[in-house]
């Protein structure tokens, strides 16, 4: 099947460019090494990498419209010394590669795989191992980084880079990763209108997923768990997160989902679970957050009070220590139409929603949020007694903060 | 059988017992007696161990009474008013008395007299006050002790129990063994005791037989006997009352000197 | 039969069929199941059976404690006139009293979540909570103990109990947040944790958190509470503490009922 597919592969490149040619190298080929395949290669060839381990100076493509292709996982390694591969010309695609042991700098930034000013680069099904650096997209547009395993275990924070790094690349598509190990797993900065699909992010040691300054971006069904500090989104507009499950981001300083200064955007449909603080939204504005799912987690979302305008609607809050909490009695983002397993109203004339309000900030979380070591006294039955004493008379909990119509049962 | 020397205790400010001394000859049966609050309860309990004295001995067989309680072997006590878990069944009571002392010698009469098989498998919770002094009876003498200490032992019981108890009371003594009996019925005491002890105000005020004790006050029965030497005690209280002359001590109410019984 | 189990024996049996435990037990059962059958999770029926091993348990050990202690003086003055020493009739005594306590909590809370094979609350949770009833019963029927065999006077030994639960359940808990929140310009996290380990109710609630509410316990302060009890070390040292609550009281209660006259 295998064989099938890049028979027809070839086919086809061969006819949209005549003449192509493969160039083999390793094992029974013409190259022996892979720079010798790369100066003889012209536009629209294919280079072919045998099994074995090569350890040549910086590979950089330079021929457009090259298909560079691993047979059997061949190892490039890097010899703890240069960055590996480098694609300097549009339309390149890398497939089936190992990349490996770039070694640590602190003058340059090695990366395992780099497009570094070039277009619609394809890079499928590689795997990156030990770099400090995984996959760094540098002023490349439309670029595709999807099916990529990356993987930088036991290495500290300052002597690591990102699993896949976009900077000022926009248009990118980054589907299907694997990513672990690395600083911030998948990276965004001045890169708009990428597409953030099917990748797993885990045990990154600061960010799973990281994006600033990069507008109109979907990020949908990704998996990012384990996270030091989970995920952050900032200084960013019009952006969709959608269906990701945030698991497991667990710390003094660590969120499922970091929402900083974002202006406009969905966060629809995804799973909190098990989050020392699930959402955390700070200085956004106009959010719509709907059918999200908050389990288990210390503090299932944090808003403070510079967030305005943003709605909560059809989220499921059950099995957190703190469901909403907020650093001020003055609240500007509303809550509306959501499931509380702490609610325990009724409803009377059955049309689902409960007869009387729902107050989600509860006293002791502010208490918690001023003076952190009262945490101490979680579920005291204190704390329950003041909780519900708050409830009949709000004094220090925010009015405004309320569900007005709690729904009776889960939203699907 | 057991002597009580110069025993003396205090509860806060109160002396309830003072240079209290007592003998229970063997084979005798000896009523203690004297009004409410006088200290017999606590004498009884001094001789049981359950309350410790500040001041005097306690010897039982001529053996110093030990800490650890093993003389208690020797004793049957039956307690003012039994208190069983309500929820035990009678069987579950006296097994657990009979396992706490193992191998000792048992004495059925008393049960087979009270029929306690007919009631061991009920509740102790469902039983009548008489019903539950019987088995605080049975369990007092089951184990052939040769010091009976009975608290009030009739009160509550119907007069043909009561009957049983005493002539029970009779044969222990018969055997050789000793009683050491509370009761505020006079006359019950005068058909069982030979000795006589009465205590007032945490004083013995008269210890020794019943004959020496009606041959001193020269009263017919120990009623009223009894009787003459509490209102002595209340005279002087009383000092618009001089119908009876103030009470002297005589030689034979201080305390009976060790083995003078 | 050795005395102790002998005397134990007795008070299990008199107070497995006592109402009050009946009902105690029932108690647990009909709100776990309760909660249950309204569309309870495991982890939501856990945390309000934490509310009640909290606040009704000590209440319950402590007020029924007291007074069984009062109402079985006559039965223990007889046993008392036995020849058995006093240690051992104390130890089967309270073992009497101690265990039906935490026996009818085990049933009444445990069966539902055996019913429910857990219903999707952790093994961890379950354990700790069950374990923490129990530590709880133990402690506070020590507490009871002591305070009917030194308080004779038996409406001020039931207003004593009565004291020591509001103490332990509610005032102690005020105290620590009125000192956190006076106090939040300094690092108090560490002095706190120390106060947690000093009041019983506080190590059971701690030995519970650190199965239950792990998420709210890695962040802030709760880092270094799972720091100091999330460990195996930590919950070693909660347990000690839970242990020297049921430890003192016992020893203190022993020595009184060794000591005093009946």
């Amino acid at each position: 099947m295998r064989a099938l597919l890049l028979t027809l592969a070839c086919v086809t490149l061969a006819a949209r460019d005549a003449g192509a040619t493969d160039l083999v190298v390793g094992r029974g080929g013409a190259y022996t090494t892979i720079t010798a395949a790369l100066d003889a290669a012209k536009p629209g060839d294919r280079v072919v990498v045998r099994a074995g381990t090569y350890r040549e100076p910086t590979l950089v493509i330079r021929t457009p419209r090259l298909t560079f292709e691993g047979e059997g996982w061949p190892v490039l390694d890097g010899d703890a010394k240069r960055e590996v591969l480098v694609i300097a010309a549009d339309d390149v695609t890398v497939r089936g590669i190992v990349a490996i042991n770039t070694g640590i700098s602190n003058l340059e930034d090695r990366a395992g795989i780099r497009a570094r000013d070039v277009r619609n680069c394809v890079i499928e099904g590689n795997r990156l191992r030990k770099n400090l650096w995984g996959i760094y997209l540098q002023r490349s547009v439309d670029c595709v980084v999807r099916d990529n395993d990356i993987t930088a275990e036991g290495v500290r924070q300052t002597e690591s880079g990102n699993g896949i790094h976009l900077w000022y690349s926009p248009g990118a598509r980054v589907e299907r990763n694997r990513v672990s190990g690395h600083r911030d797993g998948i990276y965004f900065e001045f890169s708009s209108h990428g597409e953030t699909r099917d990748n797993v992010s885990e045990r990154s040691q600061r960010y799973g997923l990281h994006f600033m300054f990069s507008d109109s971006c979907n990020y949908e069904r990704n998996t990012f768990r384990e996270n030091n500090s989970g995920v952050a989104v900032m200084y960013s507009r019009g952006v969709r997160i959608a269906d990701n499950r945030f698991e497991r981001s667990w710390g003094s300083a660590a969120y499922g989902l970091l929402l900083k200064d974002i202006m406009g955007g969905e966060i629809s449909g995804n799973t909190f679970d098990r989050n020392s603080t699930g959402l955390f939204v700070e200085g956004s504005s106009r959010l719509s957050v709907r059918g999200n799912v908050f389990t288990q987690n210390g503090w299932a979302a944090k808003v403070l009070a510079d967030a305005d305008d943003n709605t909560f609607t059809a989220n499921r809050f059950s099995g957190n220590a703190f469901d909403v909490t907020t650093n001020s009695r003055s609240a500007n983002s509303s809550f509306d139409g959501n499931w509380w397993d702490e609610y325990n109203g009724y409803d009377l004339n059955r049309d689902g929603v409960g007869d009387t309000a729902f107050h989600p900030v509860r006293l002791f979380a502010m208490v918690v949020e001023q003076h952190p070591a009262a945490l101490l006294l979680l579920r005291s039955p204190l704390v329950s007694i003041l909780d519900a004493a708050e409830r009949v008379l709000p004094v220090l909990t925010p009015e405004a903060l309320v569900d007005r119509r709690p729904l009776m049962r889960p939203p699907q | 059988m057991i002597t009580l020397d110069t025993i003396r205790k205090r509860f806060g400010s109160l002396d309830v017992l003072q240079d209290v001394s007592l003998a229970v000859r063997p084979g005798a049966v000896t009523a203690l007696v004297g009004p409410n609050g006088s200290g017999k309860t606590t004498l009884i309990k001094i001789v049981l161990g359950l309350t410790r004295a500040d001041v005097g001995t306690l010897h039982v067989d001529g053996q110093p009474a030990d800490e650890a309680g093993a003389y208690r072997r020797v004793i049957g006590y039956m307690p003012q008013a039994a208190h069983f878990p309500s929820n035990l069944r009678v069987g579950d009571v006296l097994d657990l008395v009979t396992q706490l002392r193992p191998g000792e010698a048992t004495d059925d009469d008393l049960a087979r007299a009270f029929e306690m098989h007919a009631i061991r498998d009920k509740f102790v919770g469902t039983l009548s006050g008489g019903t539950k002094q019987k088995v605080n009876a049975v369990i007092a003498f089951m184990f052939r002790p040769s010091l009976l200490i009975l608290d009030e032992p009739t009160a509550g019981l119907d007069p043909l129990s009561a009957n049983v108890l005493k002539e029970k009371i009779r044969s222990v003594r018969r055997e050789g063994r000793s009683v050491l009996i509370t009761s505020h019925i006079m006359t019950e005491l005068e058909t069982l005791a030979d000795d006589v002890a009465f205590l007032c105000d945490g004083q013995m005020r008269f210890a020794g037989s019943v004959a020496a004790l009606l041959e001193r006050t020269g009263e017919r029965s120990l009623e009223e006997a009894i009787a003459g030497l509490m209102r002595a005690e209340r005279a002087p209280k009383l000092s618009t009352a001089p119908a009876v002359a103030a009470f002297t001590p005589t030689p034979w109410l201080s305390p009976a000197p060790k083995g003078a019984v | 039969m050795n005395v102790i189990s002998l005397v134990l024996q007795a008070g299990l049996r008199d107070l497995s069929r006592n109402r009050w435990i009946v009902a105690y037990a029932l108690c647990f059962f009909a709100i776990a199941e309760g909660l249950f059958w309204f569309g309870g999770t495991g982890p939501q029926v856990l945390l309000s059976l934490l509310n009640l091993v909290l606040l009704v348990l000590p209440l319950v050990a402590l007020v029924f404690g007291t007074i069984h202690v009062y109402s079985s003086r006559e039965f223990v003055e007889l046993l008392l006139a036995q020849p058995v020493p006093r240690r051992e009739l104390f130890v089967g005594i309270y073992l009497g009293l101690a265990l039906p306590l935490a026996g009818a909590f085990i049933v009444g809370a445990g069966v539902p979540f055996a019913i429910h094979a857990g219903a999707g609350a952790s093994a961890g949770g379950v354990v700790a909570l069950l374990g923490a009833g129990v530590g709880l019963s133990l402690a506070f029927a020590a507490i009871a103990t002591w305070i009917a065999l030194h308080t004779d006077d038996r409406l001020k030994g039931v207003g004593l109990a009565l004291g020591v639960w509001l103490a332990t359940t509610v005032v102690y808990d005020g105290l620590v947040l009125g000192a956190a929140a006076a106090f939040g310009n300094y690092p108090l996290e560490r002095p706190l944790l120390a106060l947690m380990l000093t009041n019983p109710v506080d190590v059971a609630r701690v030995l519970v958190l650190t199965q239950l509410d792990v998420s709210a316990l890695m962040g802030y302060t709760g880092a270094l509470f799972q720091h100091t009890f999330g460990t195996s070390l930590g919950i070693g040292v909660a347990a000690a503490a839970l242990l020297s609550w049921w430890v003192l009281p016992l020893g203190l209660a022993g020595r009184r009922f060794l000591r005093r006259d009946f």
